[in-house]
């Protein structure tokens, strides 16, 4: 029976004690550097492709610590929750404690007690009452640092006084701080989803592709992408911005619109879209203005890429290729104008922004580029997370907890007043729980003050 | 006035204030480490204005945005954090000795930047287009700073607690001498972790935060985020050393650079070693 009681409680020490959370935290954090070194999500064959180390070491390390995702292996899961038991056993040990200083402050102390304070002092007031020395100190008291709760008891006064008592519960914040984000990750991965989807310009999705599985997620809603846009820095390619209008559509109602940018997503009943990437859908349209030479004829024609289109007299031509910027000199095709045998002219570049130029080749035809219509899909990551609240609520009160923790003290003052021969005797004593050497600075005006009070009399 | 020749003066600073504080220490005038207080003053000033300039260079070529963009103005920004944190340490406790330990890491950041790192203004990609990467990147480095001061507080420690033993609990004097007593400096090394520890908790979050905003996912375990988390923990289970099981003095300092060293490692050994999503790569 007693054996039993003692393996209980060793189990239970051990998982209360401090010793086994800095081992831990030191374990989290050696282990952690294993994926950072191997790419995670990578298969072995393309890390050792990659840099060339030794295969058969890579599929070791997959299967036996699973590497390639060890931060959703069992042991990295199981150190985890070590983690967070150590820290709840610990937290239910203590916690009692605390409150109990804090609800239940020893109002009435002893001797013995002010020998254990390392701030303390004495003073005799010759002359006064008990009441008279009380009140002044409980003025001092008041102005100086806190009203004190007063009890008389055998003869003697004792004054209580305390500030930021509070802050003794700002480790229990922190610390619960974290189980609350552990709790938030867990309902993001249990009720959340992370998938994408595509939408071509003008067209609408009701359903999306969760990352990693098959079957498409249908949403009880649809989004439609109205326009898709691209702003590039200058003339280079490198995109400045990109956007799309979106438009959340209800049994065939509009219900919210939006523009969304990088880092500028659109949220619908707790599921939010972000601009993630883009790309073309289906070839260009080319629209041209074509004079014959021989007639000065113009007419209006739209090619796709690819497409030979046919132009008055039987001879056609096709756009082989086309850029929006053709060294400095902006958008630009490449094109061939064929015969009306069906003999392959030589490729040539016509610039939407020199209209004139292609007059300068001398054929039969004179092609200005006059637009240029390309469309676009927008590519959109979407995500459910129910989690999200409950670990920036967790975030939150870790910066408050942690801030309470280190820069707030619980400060305590101690005062008995007694009759001492034929005047007053006075014993002050203090304590904070943290930051003494500023408790002590100011322990010492307010023991002058004290004195300085007693001594008018 | 331009930007990189502010930067230039900030260097020159920076090192001429690091040798005036190696001078103090040798000679223990109060005058040649007032000078050499007054020196990292100018540095700093100088190297605020810098990163203001740069600001308005980038506005003026149409870029809105602050100077945090890749890893020559995050280095300068990390010199900026280091002065900070280390004249508000010496505003508030006053142990001039320090800067003597201190300054090297502020003047190695910014003779590295100029010497190597690309200095050109370039545009960000969209995706780093935030307020939440100056808020994240602020907290990170006010964090980062704290610790490379703690980092030098402890090699202090280290260096003059040998001696001190070897004297048998006699005071040790020559340049050792003017350093702050051990307990003092064992106390700021804990001071100093303890401004660094709940900004670098900041820094995380506000990642996340970002990181959210503009994906959907708040944490992913990339190289750079598993770091930061690495760093953390290691703190952490220095403050509860510190706390609960009383590891003061060598081993606490001996903890304290070894954060640093992680720390830096998070900072730039994630980019330049290992590979990540972040954009700092490649120098
Ligand atoms: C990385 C996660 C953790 C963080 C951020 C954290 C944070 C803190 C903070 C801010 C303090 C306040 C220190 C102070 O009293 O001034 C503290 C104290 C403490 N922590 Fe943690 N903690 C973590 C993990 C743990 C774990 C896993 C345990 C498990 C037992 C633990 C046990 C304690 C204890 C016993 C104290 C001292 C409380 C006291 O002063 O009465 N902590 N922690």
């Amino acid at each position: 029976m007693s054996k039993d009681h003692n393996l209980i409680d060793s189990i239970w020490d051990f998982f209360c004690s401090l010793k086994l959370a800095i081992i831990t935290l030191i374990l989290l954090a050696g282990t952690s550097i294993i994926g950072t070194v191997i790419e995670q999500g990578m298969t072995p064959e393309e890390m050792a492709a990659k840099t060339g180390w030794s295969l058969d070491t890579l599929k070791f390390l997959d299967k036996s610590i699973n590497a390639f995702d060890m931060y959703h292996s069992w042991w990295f899961l199981s150190l985890m929750g070590l983690f967070a038991v150590n820290l709840i056993c610990c937290s239910i040990k203590r916690f009692p404690h605390v409150w109990k200083t804090v609800r239940e402050p020893r109002l009435v102390v002893d001797d013995g007690f002010f020998r254990s304070l390392s701030n303390v002092e004495e003073v005799v007031a010759a002359k006064g009452t008990l009441d008279g020395v009380r009140d002044q100190v409980v003025n001092l008291l008041k102005n100086r640092f806190a009203a004190p709760v007063i009890t008389e008891q055998d003869g003697k006064i004792h004054l209580y006084a305390e500030k930021g008592a509070l802050s003794r519960f700002g480790v229990y914040i922190t610390h619960s701080s974290i189980l609350i984000i552990f709790i938030g990750a867990m309902i993001g991965n249990l009720w959340g989803y992370k998938a994408y989807v595509n939408i071509v310009e003008g067209s609408a999705i009701d359903q999306v592709w969760p990352r990693g599985g098959k079957e498409p997620i249908k949403l009880d809603f649809s989004v439609r992408c109205d326009n898709f846009d691209v702003e590039f820095y200058g003339d280079s390619q490198r995109p400045k911005e990109f956007s799309s209008d979106l438009v959340v559509l209800q049994n065939g109602q509009e219900v919210l619109k939006k523009k969304i940018e990088v880092n500028d997503p659109l949220s619908f009943n707790g599921i939010t879209f972000y601009q993630s990437s883009y790309g073309p859908a289906g070839d260009a349209t080319f629209r041209f203005r074509v004079r014959e030479r021989a007639t000065g004829k113009t007419i209006d024609v739209a090619a796709r890429q690819g497409e030979h289109v046919p132009l008055p007299g039987g001879a056609s031509f096709a756009v082989t290729n086309s850029t929006q910027s053709y060294d400095r000199f902006g958008p630009a095709v490449q094109m061939h104008v064929n015969t009306a045998d069906g003999q392959h002219g030589n490729p040539f570049i016509v610039l939407q922004n020199f209209p004139e130029f292609d007059a300068q080749r001398g054929g039969d035809y004179i092609f200005s580029l006059t637009g240029m219509e390309q469309s676009y899909y927008t590519g959109l990551q979407v995500a459910k997370d129910p989690g999200v609240w409950v670990v920036w609520l967790g975030c939150f009160l870790m910066v408050a907890g942690s801030c309470g923790a280190f820069f707030l003290s619980h400060r305590r003052l101690w005062v008995t007043i007694q009759p001492l021969g034929k005047g007053v005797g006075v014993k002050l004593g203090g304590s904070a729980h943290r930051n003494q050497p500023a408790f002590a600075l100011y322990f010492d005006t307010l023991r002058k003050d004290l004195n300085d009070a007693l001594a008018d009399k | 006035m331009t930007s990189s020749l502010l930067f230039n003066i900030t260097t020159a600073a920076y090192f001429i204030a690091m040798v005036v504080f190696i001078v103090y220490l040798a000679s223990k005038s109060e005058q040649v480490g007032f000078g050499a207080t007054i020196i990292s003053w100018i540095g700093f000033i100088a190297n605020t204005g810098a990163i203001g300039l740069r600001w308005r260079e980038a506005y003026a070529m149409g870029y809105q945005q602050a100077p945090l963009s890749n890893l020559y103005e995050s280095v300068v920004f990390f010199a900026w954090s280091i002065l900070l944190i280390y004249l508000v340490f010496d505003l508030k406790y006053k142990y001039r000795a320090i800067g003597a330990f201190v300054m090297p890491f502020a003047f190695g950041g910014m003779i590295w930047a100029q010497w190597t790192l690309d200095a050109t203004i370039a545009p960000l990609v969209p995706a780093l287009q935030s307020n939440w990467l100056t808020y994240h990147v602020i907290t990170c480095f006010i964090g980062y700073a704290a610790f490379a001061v703690a980092c030098g507080v402890s090699i202090m420690y280290l260096i003059k607690v040998g001696k001190e033993e070897a004297a048998s609990g006699n005071p040790v004097g020559g340049i050792l001498g003017m350093f702050p007593s051990v307990k003092v400096l064992d106390d700021l090394n804990y001071k100093a972790i303890m401004v660094g520890f709940p900004m670098l908790t900041l820094g995380i979050i506000t990642g996340a935060a970002w990181a959210n905003y503009a994906w959907g996912t708040y944490w992913s375990w990339d190289p750079k985020e598993t770091w930061s988390l690495i760093v953390w923990f290691i703190y952490a289970a220095f403050l509860h050393a510190r706390f609960t099981r009383g590891w003061v003095g060598r081993r606490a300092a001996w903890l304290s650079i070894f954060g640093f060293a992680a720390t830096i490692f998070c900072y730039l050994g994630v980019n330049l070693v290992l590979s990540g999503l972040h954009s700092y790569g490649g120098g």
